[in-house]
């Protein structure tokens, strides 16, 4: 069963599950320790600032749960955009400890004065990304593009978990895999047929 | 590497989907969920809805409309109209929308922008505004579907909403709405040089050169176009189309 974690932050749980039914799958959007337990599948989604997102998750009271589900019992994860910033151990954004799950920092963009003019803050629309590594999540793409809208992005991933980068005034990690841990800073949600494909892929792949 | 987005933009009124021309003279359009279906299947690269009346006629949002058109959209989506508090955020993004613009009440209460964005993030908070040269040649912002001066520069209003924390803006130009001619393409220049978020240029678009324009010249992150869109000919006859990724490919976008 494919669950959705619902801890109140402006994530946008509807659009992922309305995604879902559209390619044929069953999800349940939940903030329930007896949902997330018989989860075989977690979404945790997020836009959004970090601070607000980790004490909205910690308010929930699901965090250990979350920890058990995703370290010990190594239950696939897919945490998208601020949800899988979360994943890292802090932000430039806040001052809150983020869940740990990866050793990485999120940071804000960072563009130099000449760069700057040119590179707006968000960087928001369509991207390409760059694969890094085959990896099932990205199979049955061609040539695929992906809907951002972030001020900051993760840094400091380990490369052999990095599974795409992105070009936007520098290269940036646009995803990564480390075991059942998965994080994409853009939205499949909203990223017409090649956020179709992804997570068709991640539920039958992971 | 960023695409330029090119982006259509729907007028509402209640139920209906409109066409103004200097947000006068609504056309109607159709029936709102047919038409995003039909753009949906077209995978454009994102929408805004903007409905005229929440706001004019003090009505909220019509959340169940919001959440039909988003469980049909698997694009990003911006909604904005009659907004006025952060529980009307709340629902609207919790209906499946990711951006919400603001208008008349961030004139009405500018720090209401700043709760905005530190509650929901910035990259959701949009500031749309109404902008006409007024008589002493500036470029003034408006209310009121463009009847009412508000006295704002339109420069220190963008500089002042991107301090509020506005993660993008949508720059509406009135005189160039539905007319076709162009975008103006000096205001977009203004107010991009002015600010370092994302601007949308709006108003005036009618060929692909006039995107190019607004992007190239203008310096837009992305375009929002309606009429030409939703509308085929010297009649004015309702169709929608988009373009092919080929055809803005061979134009650079």
């Amino acid at each position: 069963m494919i669950v959705i974690i619902d801890y109140h932050s402006a994530g946008n749980p509807n659009s992922i599950r309305n995604m879902l039914k559209h390619i044929g799958l069953d999800s349940f959007i939940s903030n329930t320790t007896g949902d997330i337990e018989k989860a075989d599948k977690l979404i945790l989604p997020g836009i959004g600032a970090f601070d607000s997102g980790m004490k909205n998750l910690r308010d929930s009271g699901l965090i250990s749960l979350l920890n058990h589900k995703v370290m010990d019992e190594k239950t696939p994860i897919l945490g998208i955009c601020l949800g899988m910033q979360l994943f890292t151990r802090k932000s430039q954004e806040g001052s809150a400890s983020g869940l740990g799950w990866i050793d990485a920092e999120t940071v804000r963009f960072n563009f130099s004065e000449t760069l700057d003019r040119k590179y707006r803050t968000p960087h928001m629309g369509w991207n390409s990304v760059a694969l890094k590594q085959d990896k099932p999540l990205y199979s049955n793409m061609i040539e695929p593009r992906f809907y951002f809208a972030h001020s900051y992005h993760v840094s400091g991933i380990n490369s052999e978990n990095i599974v795409t980068t992105s070009l936007y005034g520098y290269e940036f990690i646009s995803s990564f895999i480390k075991d059942n841990i998965i994080g994409v800073q853009f939205h499949p949600e909203k990223s017409h047929k090649y956020g179709m494909a992804l997570l068709k892929n991640f539920v039958e792949c992971y | 590497m960023l695409k330029a987005r090119v982006i259509p933009s729907l007028m509402l009124k209640g139920n209906r989907l409109v066409k103004t021309v200097k947000y006068d003279n609504d056309l109607y359009i159709g029936d709102p969920l047919n038409a995003i279906r039909i753009f949906n299947e077209k995978e454009v690269d994102e929408l805004i809805i903007l409905d005229i009346l929440a706001s004019t006629e003090s009505k909220g949002p019509p959340i169940k409309l919001i959440r039909e058109i988003a469980s049909e959209c698997f694009m990003p989506l911006c909604y904005g109209g009659g907004i006025r508090s952060i529980e009307d955020i709340s629902e609207i993004l919790n209906a499946g929308v990711e951006k919400v613009a603001i208008n008349t009440h961030a004139i009405e209460n500018p720090q209401f922008v700043k709760m905005a964005a530190e509650a929901f993030g910035s990259q959701s908070i949009v500031i749309s505004l109404d902008v006409k040269i007024n008589k002493k040649g500036r470029y003034e912002v408006f209310t009121r579907r463009g009847k009412q001066p508000t006295g704002l520069d339109t420069i220190d209003w963008v500089i002042l909403m991107q301090e509020m924390g506005a993660g993008e803006i949508i720059l509406n130009a009135i005189d160039r709405d539905g007319t076709l001619q162009g975008y103006d393409i000096d205001l977009i220049r203004a107010v991009t040089s002015a600010v370092s978020i994302p601007v949308i240029a709006s108003g005036g678009a009618g060929n692909l050169s006039h995107l190019v324009e607004a992007i190239d010249y203008g310096g837009a992150s992305a375009v929002a176009v309606g009429s030409m869109f939703v509308l085929h000919g010297k009649h004015r006859a309702v169709l929608i189309s988009y373009p092919s990724p080929q055809e803005l490919g061979v134009i650079g976008i």
